[in-house]
């Protein structure tokens, strides 16, 4: 980490398979010694207009075009930490075991639990660890994908570090955004942080099994999704118990593309 | 907080455009549905720009308000928050303006 300002440098970012070698980010030139001199008087403005994100999404373009011609579906799957993202993954991995070939690229601070977690359900599996990165990135993503090696015809989910902010604004080369609310979180969640439910595909309502405990409102909460993401598909389900998982398959199925020759 | 990246961004894309330049002034365009707060990158830039070209310099933001059309009646609206709903009832709405994340002009010694 950058010990001035604590952002996370390249340096603080690793990528890797969980029984693989630790690959780091060759570290990033944000030095903090020099001499101050602020001299400004013989100013010229020079109007350039770039997009600030210009670069992230020029990488993402790369990425989009890389997985279509690998004929890989990718979809960015968002959520606030904890919403169950992998239990999800962990599900979909067994329940579709034979029908679809799963792969996941797992975003998190630290650690590799759910890569773990990952492998353990028989995906091919490759973790980012973005040290106080709050989100993943284009340029993280598209190292990941080159060390994951998805096959044609196949899924890669990458999902994302548990942030309902910042991952919001990053393209990531992804065909689909699937966000993941949970029943735990409260049903304003969409109106709280429209940013992320605004430019989502498909939105899954998660841990359906705990309504009974709870004063959660189904209906509220898809109101609340439609306010902000008209086009949206909203599907509740519980990864825990596997009720409503179904169509959630279905979509997923319909957006896998055929293998070709 | 993206807007550290969002800053680092600034910084990045400035030096490429203008190696080696000393930068006075930054002058940003952010609109209100970007998902940036103008004092968030405020409060990061100068911690970005540390040890590069724009050390410094001033940063200039430009807010940019939203500007929709519902796609049910027609009618074009600005609406006070982020969500954007139309007065027939539409959450149907085309965003037109609000999402600029920019880089209008920089200044240079």
């Amino acid at each position: 980490m950058c010990g001035t300002c604590g952002c996370a440098s390249e340096a603080d970012i690793r990528l890797f398979a969980p029984d693989g070698p630790t690959a780091n980010y060759p570290g990033h030139d944000h030095g903090h010694d020099h001499d101050h001199d602020h001299g400004d008087d013989a100013a010229r403005t020079i109007p350039l207009g770039d997009k600030v994100l210009a670069k992230n999404d020029a990488l993402a373009r790369r990425n989009r075009d890389w997985l279509l011609a690998r004929n890989v579906l990718a979809v960015n799957l968002m959520s606030s930490p904890g919403a169950g993202k992998t239990t999800l993954l962990e599900r979909t991995a067994a329940d579709l075991d034979g029908q679809i070939v799963l792969s996941v690229i797992e975003g998190d601070q630290e650690t590799a639990l759910d890569a773990d977690r990952m492998r353990r359900a028989g995906c091919r599996v490759v973790q980012v660890n973005t040290g106080t990165g709050c989100h993943l990135d284009a340029a993280m993503v598209g190292r990941a994908l080159g060390a994951l090696d998805p096959p044609g015809g196949s899924v890669v989910v990458i999902e994302n570090v548990g942030n309902l902010v910042c991952p919001a604004l990053f393209d990531l080369g992804e065909a689909y955004r699937v966000v993941l609310a949970s029943v735990t979180e409260g049903a304003d969640k969409p109106a709280k942080y429209p940013h992320m439910f605004r430019h989502a595909d498909i939105v899954l309502i998660n841990k359906t099994d705990l309504l009974p405990y709870l004063d959660f409102d189904v209906g509220d909460c898809m109101a609340g999704i439609k306010q902000v993401s008209p086009g949206a598909r909203v599907l509740p389900l519980s990864a825990r118990s596997g009720d409503g998982s179904g169509q959630w398959y279905d979509w997923l199925r319909q957006k896998v593309p055929a293998r070709r020759g | 907080m993206h807007e550290l990246a969002i800053a680092e961004s600034v910084v990045d894309t400035v030096t490429e455009r203008l190696p080696g330049a000393k930068v006075t002034c930054v002058h940003l365009e952010i609109g209100v549905l970007s998902g940036v707060v103008p004092d968030s990158i405020r409060f990061c830039f100068d911690l970005a720009a540390e040890g590069t070209g724009l050390e410094g310099a001033q940063l200039k933001i430009t807010e940019h308000p939203a500007h929709c059309r519902c796609r049910d009646c027609g009618t074009e609206f600005q609406p006070e928050t982020t969500i954007l709903l139309c007065s027939c009832g539409s959450a149907d709405v085309a965003v037109l303006g609000g999402e600029e994340l920019k880089i209008l002009s920089v200044s240079v010694a």
